[in-house]
């Protein structure tokens, strides 16, 4: 156990590693942040002097080793447009996205299992003819315009809820929260359930398929058959082997909600990582990309890892020392 | 009476913490904005978002009025006393947020510390680049000396935004955007600042000016177009700049709704590629087979004029733009000082557009593609595809490639392309796009950075060269028309239209509309009744 | 065509497995009529320039003046527009057929080659474990935190605009997903008997890994699969929505959708609505047909 951690983290340091490299190398073939960011009536002084306040003036490499250099010391860089450190302004948004991840996800578990199965239970049902049909639209209607939707009827002409923005929020380990507010949560319910359509809908199709496999499985047949309830054989034997699937995608889904909810972030003016990403992919705002994405390329090896700690947890027939080399 | 009505506010506003929609008895107001604030420092981002905020907050000598003419600031008045001295005499009796009072010193430590702003993407430095000495002749009044005669002093110090030489000796950016340092003249305070998302002001009750219509105001940042429309209908936000014009037509007709509007300073034009000779390819142009053409036909000023009039500008205005737009012939609009009398919008005339194209060799055309941005100015890529259709018409059988400006302004930088649509922002001085967008790039005299199409002409630099030490005002603008005029009928760029700026509002309030397109908190008042 | 697969059914006294496949299928009807439907939306996205009145590609055939009309109004060319123009006097209806070519190569390219891709690489990281499977395994982790826009933005870089590119934009953020569930399934059934049987017949692996493991991953696949048809059209569609799409003069229905969105709240529906319920309909026949395959496909379904 404890080697198999080690391996994964010595990888994990040799993939945040690439990470950094390709987001270098990507960023410097985009552009020129100095060209984007520069007042467009500032001289060529200025211009030069600019490239050289960034650091831009050197040669890639120089720029990457100095990066390195700094980055061993604990120092991801400064924001070329916030002119702070990287890592500060990304702590900043975090709790903003992370409540609006874990919202998302959690309304989808709630709402996604049980349809999801009922209608594995009972796959010829015109309820769960509905379901299915429903979830359909879930992931085949893009983010940006359900989220508008969202906002013309919920905020514009039914007036129910604040159309945009994060709204009231309380302190909880030092860090902003709007879940511990009443306002708050009514700012985070539409950008909440925009976001959680497309799980929903994952949800409910893995359920469904899981069970009905699952039904035909002898072990539960033969549960079924020593007379036990159908609430334990479902809930018990079950339930318990489709949550591996439901697992590995709904922990990517998370993982995947906190990176990049930018569409939604953007819509709904939600002040998160999302948001943030976007702006400083779109001024090339290198400092903020690369320890961005190293978080991140972080947080996903760590979900990778928990998923793949509870597969052995879940399904004993998964060993974690898988045959090696 | 009126000392009391003062105190009785003031005590309202104290109690009064959370932000209604509707502005209790307009105590406060929600604005949202589309673009982001990125720092409080006055002197950190030349960015217009961040000029809008800091003119709230701070006071340059010279202010600017909605039209961009130029007012008494923190300077009371200015004249060259000598060819190469201005002289400025400073209002006495200002106070900083904090109470420190405003002097001459200020002023002096605010141009030392503008090309001393560690890491700035785009400094300040160049307006006091020229001053080559700064004498404090006594505590209101200041001389900065020159190299040579700089007519534009004035119009130079209407960027600048004044700090307090005690409260920002050490100030540092992340100081002013955590509001600690966010001290200046104006007529608001900064309460609190939660960087791409809100920020709240409060008035300054000794503010030397106008008092600020609002005991407090909340600036919020809402990015997408239609969810700040959106918020506005549902009543989130009471002021939103940058309508877009998809919604125009639906506001003009809502009656809790109100706009304000002004013809701005941006011109939106097609660079055209000047860099390859007569007999070079430019990248983008072939013949209509597809095969390079030998030549450039850009250097021709036919194909450029045949370019220019066979768009339709009116229709682009009309269809594209939604009327929030005016077609041009030039950088500036009517009514601005240095715009060229008798310039007037090319006229559209598809079959006079074919013939020059067969004066000039080409009575079968030939191919281009026209590049663009498809995020930075309004409708841009919708601009370039109605450009596209007409050039096709008269036998240009256009592409219309259109990309995030992210990819774009490197590109456009390096002259890559043949034809692109650009737009610029002006001070309200014709030297401006004089200077950055049609004078020879020449790095010495720091011209042309802006000039993408590399287009040059020594009458027209010499002419600038003329106007820059000119310091009788009515010969210097002569000058600067003059220059204007030679581009315009040499057809340096394709001018298309200059924007019109708008901005939203729920009835209970009014706005200056502002030509320079900065959405400042003090030009937001209650409507009268 | 209908016909031609019911008629299919009295014949299938002969088992051969792909009559069987056919009858099976056709027990659901809900399933046929997906497939009719997408049948005759592929048949529409192939024949388009034949069918459509207008070339909605080129320039010369639209008209500003003629934008953002009312569906049902005559156009300056003399023919009705059934569904309205967008803002550059583009008939809709010509766009939304046009569209779905550029949609479906999009999704339906985008989505099989990830897949082929993706499936390859958790099978083999699955069946072969230690180092090949952390190699694969780590890149995944690589891949599923790259943003698809700075990936798009990239590839726009380095390789310019275009519906290729879009592709290979879309197939770098997506394969990550399948090799994730192929694996996840693989990891699970490589310790089942029939895989221990096979490997003591001493098959040779790539016939282990593809006759008896991936059947057996199939129907986790193809649920993964079908959706990921329908996010990678989505996925497009928010990509044209921030500028880093499709051409803007070759609209796909997530481009017409996204064009559309800004005249949402104009009352100006039918720009983003049409192009909307025919994205719809696309994707809900896809998915028909794919859920009755996964049912048809899965082994442990069989009675």
């Amino acid at each position: 156990m404890t080697v198999y951690l080690v391996r994964r983290i010595l990888q994990a340091l040799l993939v945040v590693l690439a990470m950094s490299l390709i987001v270098f190398i990507g960023v410097y073939a985009i552009g020129d942040p100095v060209e984007i960011l520069i007042s467009p009536d500032a001289d060529q002084i200025e211009r030069e002097r600019a490239v050289q306040a960034l650091g831009l003036d050197l040669p890639l490499w120089q720029q990457y080793a100095v990066f390195l250099t700094k980055a061993l010391q604990g120092d991801l860089g400064r924001s070329f447009v916030y002119n702070e450190p990287a890592l500060k302004l990304i702590l900043q948004r975090m709790p903003a996205t992370m409540e609006l991840a874990f919202g998302a996800t959690i309304l989808a578990l709630i709402i996604g299992l049980p349809l999801g199965l009922y209608a594995g239970l009972r796959p010829d049902g015109r309820f769960s003819r509905m379901i299915m049909a429903g979830s359909i639209l879930g992931f085949s209607l893009p983010t940006f315009w359900v989220g508008l939707m969202l906002i013309m009827v919920f905020a514009v002409y039914l007036g129910w809820l604040p159309s945009t923005g994060r709204g009231e929020t309380g302190t909880l380990l030092g860090m902003q929260w709007s879940f511990l507010t009443w306002d708050g949560l009514r700012h985070m319910a539409m950008p909440a359930i925009n976001l959680s359509l497309f799980k929903i809908s994952l949800v409910i199709r893995l359920t469904r398929a899981g069970v009905r496999e699952t039904m035909l499985m002898d072990y539960v047949k033969f549960a079924r058959a020593k007379g036990l309830s159908p609430a334990r054989v479902t809930f018990v034997h079950v339930f318990k082997n489709i949550l591996i699937p439901v697992v590995t995608v709904v922990g990517l889904e998370l993982g995947s909600t906190i990176a990049f909810s930018v569409v939604t972030e953007s819509v709904f003016a939600w002040p998160g990582m999302g948001k943030l990403i976007i702006d400083s992919i779109n001024v090339l705002d290198r400092p903020v990309i690369v320890a961005y994405l190293m978080l991140i390329v972080l947080m996903f090896i760590a979900i990778n890892l928990i998923v793949d700690l509870t597969y052995s947890m879940l399904d004993p027939r998964v060993r974690l020392e898988s045959k090696g080399t | 009476m009126r000392v009391n009505l003062r105190k009785l506010a003031l005590a309202a506003g104290t109690a009064f913490i959370g932000f209604s929609a509707h502005g209790a008895l307009a105590q406060s107001v929600t604005m949202a904005v589309a673009a982001p604030v990125t720092s409080l420092d006055p002197h950190y981002h030349q960015l217009s978002p961040n000029n809008a905020v800091a003119d709230t907050i701070f006071d340059k000598l010279v202010n600017t009025d909605a039209k961009s003419n130029s007012l008494p600031g923190l300077a009371l008045s200015w004249r060259a006393v000598e060819p190469n001295v201005w002289e400025f005499k400073l209002r006495p009796n200002v106070r900083f947020h904090n109470g420190n009072p405003f002097t001459a010193e200020d002023v002096a430590f605010t141009l030392r510390r503008l090309p001393n702003v560690p890491n700035s993407p785009s400094s300040f430095a160049a307006y006091s680049r020229p001053i080559q000495a700064i004498e404090i002749v006594d505590p209101l009044t200041i001389r900065f000396r020159t190299a040579a005669p700089h007519p534009l002093m004035p119009l130079d110090m209407t960027n600048v935004r004044i700090l307090d030489q005690e409260t920002h000796q050490n100030a540092t950016t992340e100081d002013f955007n955590a509001g600690r340092a966010a001290i200046g003249t104006g007529p608001y305070r900064v309460v609190s600042h939660r960087s791409g998302d809100r920020i709240e002001f409060e008035r300054n009750d000794n503010y030397w000016g106008d008092r600020a219509p609002f005991q407090r105001v909340l600036y919020r940042m809402i990015t997408n177009d239609a969810a700040r429309t959106a918020a506005l209908l549902a009543g989130d936000v009471e002021f939103i700049d940058q309508v877009p014009t998809s919604d125009l037509a639906k506001l003009r007709q809502d009656n809790r709704i109100a706009l304000s509007e002004t013809v701005g300073l941006r011109l939106i034009f097609l660079g055209l590629d000047h860099l390859r000779k007569a007999n070079e390819n430019s990248p983008f142009i072939t013949d209509n087979d597809g095969k390079p053409l030998g030549k450039n036909p850009l250097q021709d000023v036919r194909v450029r004029r045949a370019l220019s009039i066979a768009i339709d500008r009116r229709a682009i205005v009309d269809r594209v733009m939604e009327g929030a737009a005016v077609p041009a012939g030039q950088f500036l609009p009517e009514g601005v000082y240095t715009h060229v009398p008798g310039v007037a919008p090319p006229a559209f005339d598809a079959d006079a557009a074919r013939r020059l194209l067969a004066e000039a060799g080409y009575p079968q055309g030939f191919r281009i593609q026209l590049n663009g941005p498809n995020d930075r100015y309004v409708n841009d890529a919708r601009i370039i595809q109605a450009v596209g259709q007409m050039w096709t018409r008269i036998g240009v059988r256009t592409t219309v490639e259109a990309q995030p400006w992210t990819t774009f302004v490197g590109r456009a930088g390096r002259a890559d392309f043949s034809a692109h649509l650009i737009g610029w922002g002006s001070n309200p001085d014709g030297s401006h796009p004089l200077r950055n967008v049609l004078a020879t790039q020449t790095r010495e005299k720091g011209w042309g950075s802006s000039n993408r199409g590399r287009y040059s002409n020594p009458q027209l630099d010499s002419l600038l060269d003329q106007s820059l030490v000119e310091l009788d005002e009515a010969k210097r603008v002569q000058l600067v028309i003059q220059a204007q005029r030679i581009a315009a009928d040499d057809v340096a760029v394709i001018p298309l239209h200059i924007q019109t700026n708008i901005w939203g509002m729920r009835r209970h309030l009014a706005h200056d509309a502002r030509n320079d397109e900065l959405t400042r908190a003090q030009d937001v008042r209650p409507a009268a009744r | 065509m209908s016909d031609a697969v019911i008629a299919a059914k009295p014949a299938d006294k002969v088992e051969t497995p792909f009559r069987r496949f056919v009858s099976e299928f056709a027990e659901s009807k809900v399933a046929l009529g997906g497939l009719v439907v997408f049948v005759i939306i592929a048949l529409l996205a192939i024949f388009a320039p034949w069918i459509t009145p207008q070339n909605p590609y080129d320039l010369a055939e639209l008209d500003i003046m003629d934008g953002r009309m009312e569906p049902g109004t005559v156009g300056g060319a003399g023919f009705t527009y059934w569904l309205g123009t967008d803002d550059q006097g583009r008939d809709m209806l010509s766009g939304i057929i046009y569209g779905l070519r550029i949609s479906l190569t999009v999704g339906a390219g985008s989505a099989l080659i990830a897949c082929l891709i993706g499936a390859s690489l958790g099978l083999l990281a699955a069946y072969a474990g230690g180092r090949t499977d952390s190699v694969i395994m780590r890149l995944v982790d690589l891949q599923l935190s790259f943003p698809t826009i700075l990936a798009a933005l990239m590839i726009l870089a380095f390789l310019g605009k275009g519906i290729m590119n879009v592709v290979i934009a879309l197939v770098l953020v997506e394969w990550a997903y399948y090799a994730r569930t192929v694996r996840g399934t693989a990891l699970v059934e490589r310790r089942r008997e029939y895989i221990e049987a096979a490997q003591c017949l001493a098959l040779p692996t790539h016939r282990v890994l593809f006759r008896h493991l991936l059947p057996n991953c199939l129907p986790p696949l193809i649920v993964v699969g079908t959706m990921q048809v329908a996010r990678a059209i989505a996925l497009e569609a928010t990509l044209s929505f921030l500028g880093l799409g499709v051409p803007i003069t070759e609209p796909s229905l997530g481009l017409l959708i996204a064009n559309g969105y800004e005249y949402m709240l104009s009352g100006k529906y039918w720009i983003s609505f049409y192009p909307g319920i025919a994205l719809l309909i696309t994707i809900v026949s896809i998915n028909l047909v794919g859920d009755q395959l996964r049912d048809v496909l899965n082994p442990r379904l069989k009675k």
